[in-house]
Formats: structure tokens, C-alpha cells, sequence
């Protein structure tokens, strides 16, 4: 371990590169409007269960009313979404964040 | 042979297996890292297998089954807030808590803030939503087991309370994170298998046919077509816009509650990086997400199968629903003694439910008591890992006995609320503390502080004062009234408050540090000097 004052100012340097504000922009880019998206496609469900109980009563087919397909489709919404997640995190972030933090080790080592 | 003595032996054999695993663990746990982290060597199956053992308790399989089959639709909504909660700690949470923190949530804290004050209110806050969580939990034990075994007498319930809790404590100081999560991961494989038997049961004496089970349903349950519509547990029309508003305000704390408790946080640290922590979290979500689907085929299958009346003339809360279900079509498809023996089976896996939950919450409390009051706090950082250690066995130790202490003391009262405010405190002091301090670069001490304490307090205070303590037929002390606040839940004003809080600690004082930011978001974004798994 070096000092702290010498990490510091390489964490720094790197915070400021060009690289790292990519991954951080594509890190955010992604996750902040998915998470704003999934919560309020739950409250819209959790707020539709309160207030719009005659329309979440509508059978669609058989015994299988709207308020159950919409609450299966938050439980195959959840699953997408993580899936994606997944997709995007090995395809664009971890390549990215492997490379910065193999720099940041040599740095700091050296 | 009665299912109660079929029961119990399945249960000594549970008991038995995860004892071996908890003593050989025992000797695999030296330091630190294997106490509170397992080594940080498990796989992101295995830690999502766990992920799931700690998260479904007996709450979400017996009582969301029980409420599903005699209030319908309002059980499903609960389980869909506990699974979209999920994506909240895997996309915000789980890895870039895994790359810049050690052992406790406070640790991620104390990362860029002055150690001591953010410590100590992560670690008050910790054991202040373990201490409900398991308090939930045990007084739910005493209840269930006298419904599953037949005890019926006060003595029999202590003596449950006192034989889980015993149990959970020996799990814990020998096994540490180690024994705890094989225990988890027992528990989940056997819950799902048989769960998963159950509902396959259900659905085929059904042809498969969704339709027919909810119509039989409706039909059997007494309250027809409204058993599959929202509105007959959670903001009934009788309760008007203040018991609908209480609904969102449930779903709020459900939703945003998961990523801040911190037996959940703490699962993080078990794996060797925030990859595997990933994985481990989708894992969990696959689990989680199909038990939640199997535990509606349960509840529904109950109402059908069982009928509410017999359902409620065991227990009111309906909390022996799944297990009926188990011995009704276990005796329809292959006789009496199949009944029975489902019957024990389910009864068993309940059983083991309740003690890798309660397992967990020790390990969690115990481990911040340690590693954040003990070691950081009061010693500022000069204890030896091995004091450390020392002091996490005798702080599990500790909590095991205050935990059935006042288990035993509140047997009698009214206490399922608990659970929804741990959420709640999770949701309003944890959770915007962790997320100001991961993505806001102003964040500092006065902010996480001013959020901690600030979510904990309005989250406790508006409890004390809502109708789930006074004031209702259901409370716990339902012959006084002091309450003032309408909704039994505080979320919807609580997590407001919690942010604000951590906004306004924040701007208000100067403190403010840009080359700790800087270390905490390049180390969370791309696990430099992430804390690697031990070798063996």
C-alpha cells in the first residue's frame, strides 16, 4: 500500500478521465430512467389496486381478471428487466471497469 | 403415526444436518472475513439460494398463503412489492456495495464520513430493524408451532420460543456467515421442492387449468368473485381514501425497504465480487420471484380446497392455510397416510423457515455490533480482528437471549406489524443513507446522520401512534388510545422525511471531501481494492 494522499490524487485523476466518465455515464444512463421506469409501473399498479378496483375486476378470459394478468406482468417485467441488466453490465460496463481498474492497480502499486 | 411425531422427526433431522454443517463451519471460520463474510467464497448460486432462504420467512410463506387464501387477491400484492424490491438492490445497490464495503452496511458509510457518528447510527439502526424483524418472527414461531404440533399450553409456546431461539444463537456464534448460509441454502432448497410439490399437486387435480382452481376459489371461499379482486384485506372500501393511501404507502415501504435491511445488505459480502454479486442477486429474483408465483397456486389452492371456514377455525390470520392445503390434497391423491405425511413435511419446512430467518437477523445485528460499536466506536479502531470476532460470538450471543426474552414478554400482543415497520425503517433511514452516499458527491456526515436517525425516529414515532398500537380492536394494546395518525403504515411519509433529512444534514453543515468521492466512485464503479474472497 501506498499513501493515502497518492491514492487519492490517482483516484482522482482517473475520476476525471475520459474513460471512467464513460462507464459512469453509461453505468448511469442505464439504471437511472430503468429505475424510475419499474417504480412507477409499480406504483401505477399498487395506486390502480386502491382506486380502480371495478376496471382491476374486469374478467378478461375464464377466472382470469386484469388485476392478475397486471400483477403477472410485474413479475415478468421484474425478470426482463434484470435480464437485461445483465446483458448490458457484461456487455458494456464490465469490459470497461476491468481496464480502469487494472490501470488503477498498476498505478497505485507501483 | 400422528403427523405431529412425523413432523418432529423430519424436523431433528433438519436440526441435526444444519448442526454437522454449523460445526464444520466452526472450524472453518478464523478470521474476520470468514465470521461476517463466509470467506467471501461462495458462489453466485449458492449466496442467490441464500439470498432467497433469508428472505422468505415464514411471514411470506405461511402468511402470505394464509392471506391469499382468505382474502384473495391483497396476499399477491404483498409478495409483488417484497420481488420488485429486488431490482432496487440490483441496480443500485448489490455491487457497488460489494466493491467499497467490507463487512456492514456502515462500511460503506464511513467510507468518505467521519467514522464515528455515521457508526454509531448505522449500528443503532441495524439492530434496531434486526431487533423487530426477529421479534416478528419468534412470536410468530411460538404461534405456529403450537398450531403444527398441537401445543396449545402457554408453557409449550415458551418452550418453542426458547428452543428456536436457542438453536438460532448456536447456528450463529459457531457458524457465523459461513454455517448461517448453507443453513439458508438448506432451507431454500427444501422450502421450494416443497412448495413446488405442493402447487404441481394443486394444478394437476385442477388439469392444469388456472381458470377453474380461481373460480373454485371464489366459489368455496364464501366471498366469491371479490376473493380475485384487490380490496378485501388492504384498504377495504369500509376503511375509505385513508385505508387506500395506507395500501400505497405499504407498497411504498415494500418496494424501497428490501435494498435497506441490512440481513439482506450484508449477503453481498459472501461472494468474491460484484460480479457474483450480481449473479447472486438475479439468482435471487428467479427464486424469489417463482416461490412468490407458487404461493399463489398455495393460497388459492387453500381457499379452494380447504374452504375459509376450516381454514379460519384453525387460525384467524390463516396462517396454517398452506400446510391444510398439504394434508387436504396429500389425502385426496394418495390416501391418509399421504395426508399425513405432506402434512409433516410442510409443517417441517415451516419449521426450518423460521430458523434461517431468525439465524440470519442475529448474524446481522450481532456482526454491526461488533464491527461497527465495537471495533470502531468505542475501541476507534484499534481491536485486533480476534477481539473482533470474539466480541461479534458474544454479541450474537447476547442478542439470541434478549431476543427471546422479549419474545417470551410479548407472546401475547399483537406484534405482525413489526415486520412492515422494519421495512419502513429500512426503506427511510437505510436506504437514502446508502444511496446519497454511493451517487450524491455533496453527501457528508451531518447528512448521513440527519437520514438515519431521521427516517428511524418518524418511521418508530408514527407506529407508536397509529392505530396498529392503540386505538383498534387488532392493536397491540387495543384497551388504550393515544393514536393521532390514521395509516398503519408510515412509509409514504417516512421515506420524504428520510431523504429531506439527508438533503438539508447535508447542505447545512460545510463538510465536504471530493477526493473521498472520488475514491468511493472510481472503487464502487470498477472494484478496485474490492476486499478479496480468503484462500483456504
Amino acid at each position: 500500500m501506498t499513501t493515502r494522499q497518492h491514492d487519492a490524487s490517482v483516484y482522482e485523476e482517473i475520476q476525471a478521465s475520459e474513460r471512467f466518465r464513460e462507464l459512469r455515464s453509461r453505468f448511469r444512463r442505464w439504471v437511472f430512467p430503468m429505475t424510475v421506469a419499474f417504480l412507477a409501473w409499480y406504483v401505477l399498479y399498487v395506486i390502480m389496486s386502491g382506486f380502480a378496483r371495478g376496471f382491476m375486476g374486469t374478467k378478461l378470459f375464464g377466472n382470469i381478471n386484469v388485476a392478475l394478468v397486471f400483477g403477472i406482468l410485474q413479475f415478468v417485467s421484474t425478470f426482463l428487466i434484470a435480464w437485461a441488466y445483465s446483458r448490458h453490465a457484461a456487455g458494456k460496463l464490465d469490459p470497461l471497469a476491468d481496464e480502469l481498474r487494472h490501470e488503477v492497480e498498476e498505478k497505485t502499486t507501483a | 403415526m400422528s403427523h405431529e411425531t412425523l413432523s418432529t422427526i423430519l424436523f431433528v433431522v433438519f436440526v441435526a444436518g444444519t448442526l454437522g454443517i454449523t460445526f464444520w463451519a466452526s472450524r472453518n471460520t478464523k478470521t474476520a472475513a470468514d465470521y461476517y463474510a463466509g470467506g467471501r467464497s461462495f458462489s453466485g448460486l449458492q449466496n442467490g439460494l441464500a439470498i432467497g432462504g433469508d428472505y422468505m420467512s415464514a411471514a411470506s410463506f405461511l402468511g402470505i398463503a394464509g392471506i391469499i387464501a382468505l382474502s384473495g387477491y391483497d396476499g399477491f400484492l404483498y409478495s409483488i412489492g417484497f420481488l420488485v424490491a429486488w431490482l432496487v438492490a440490483l441496480l443500485l445497490v448489490a455491487e457497488l456495495m460489494r466493491n467499497s464495503g467490507k463487512f456492514t452496511m456502515a462500511d460503506v458509510l464511513a467510507f468518505r464520513m467521519s467514522p464515528r457518528p455515521v457508526r454509531t447510527a448505522a449500528g443503532v439502526s441495524t439492530i434496531v430493524v434486526s431487533i423487530f424483524y426477529l421479534l416478528a418472527q419468534m412470536v410468530g414461531a411460538g404461534a405456529l408451532v403450537g398450531l403444527l404440533l398441537g401445543i396449545h399450553s402457554e408453557a409449550g409456546k415458551i418452550w418453542t420460543i426458547i428452543g428456536v431461539g436457542l438453536l438460532m444463537i448456536v447456528y450463529v456464534v459457531f457458524g457465523g456467515m459461513k454455517g448461517t448460509t448453507w443453513v439458508q441454502i438448506v432451507k431454500a432448497v427444501l422450502l421450494m421442492t416443497g412448495a413446488t410439490l405442493i402447487t404441481l399437486l394443486v394444478l394437476g387435480k385442477f388439469g392444469f387449468n388456472l381458470s377453474s382452481l380461481l373460480g373454485e376459489a371464489a366459489a368455496k371461499s364464501g366471498k366469491g368473485d371479490a376473493l380475485l379482486e384487490p380490496g378485501l384485506k388492504y384498504g377495504t372500501e369500509a376503511q375509505g381514501i385513508a385505508g387506500k393511501i395506507d395500501l400505497i404507502s405499504l407498497g411504498l415501504a415494500l418496494v424501497l425497504g428490501t435494498a435497506g435491511l441490512p440481513h439482506i445488505l450484508i449477503r453481498f459480502y459472501t461472494v468474491p465480487t460484484a460480479k457474483d454479486a450480481r449473479k447472486s442477486v438475479q439468482w435471487g429474483i428467479g427464486i424469489i420471484g417463482v416461490f412468490y408465483l407458487l404461493t399463489l397456486v398455495l393460497g388459492f389452492g387453500a381457499a379452494a380446497l380447504v374452504g375459509g371456514k376450516a381454514i379460519t377455525e384453525q387460525d384467524k390470520a390463516g396462517n396454517t392455510a398452506a400446510p391444510q392445503l398439504a394434508e387436504a390434497i396429500g389425502r385426496e391423491i394418495f390416501g391418509e397416510v399421504g395426508g399425513t405425511i405432506l402434512l409433516a413435511v410442510i409443517a417441517a419446512v415451516a419449521f426450518a423457515t423460521i430458523l434461517a430467518v431468525v439465524a440470519g437477523l442475529t448474524l446481522a445485528s450481532s456482526s454491526s455490533f461488533a464491527h461497527d460499536l465495537y471495533a470502531h466506536v468505542f475501541k476507534r479502531g484499534t481491536a485486533t480482528e480476534r477481539q473482533e470476532v470474539v466480541v461479534a460470538r458474544i454479541s450474537a450471543f447476547v442478542i439470541g437471549a434478549v431476543a427471546i426474552a422479549l419474545s417470551i414478554f410479548a407472546q401475547s400482543l399483537n406484534v405482525a406489524f413489526l415486520v412492515a415497520l422494519a421495512f419502513a425503517v429500512a426503506a427511510s433511514g437505510n436506504l437514502p443513507a446508502i444511496l446519497f452516499s454511493l451517487f450524491w458527491k455533496r453527501f457528508n456526515t451531518a447528512g448521513a446522520v440527519s437520514a438515519i436517525y431521521g427516517g428511524l425516529v418518524t418511521s418508530v414515532l408514527l407506529v407508536v401512534f397509529s392505530p396498529v398500537v392503540s386505538g383498534a380492536p387488532t392493536a397491540m394494546f387495543p384497551d388504550v388510545d393515544f393514536h393521532w395518525f390514521p395509516l398503519s403504515n408510515p412509509g409514504i411519509v417516512s421515506i420524504p422525511v428520510g431523504f429531506l433529512a439527508g438533503y438539508l444534514g447535508t447542505i447545512l453543515s460545510k463538510e465536504y471531501n471530493a477526493s473521498k468521492y472520488a475514491e468511493i466512485e472510481v472503487r464502487s464503479l470498477t472494484g478496485v481494492g474490492a476486499e478479496k474472497a480468503s484462500e483456504h
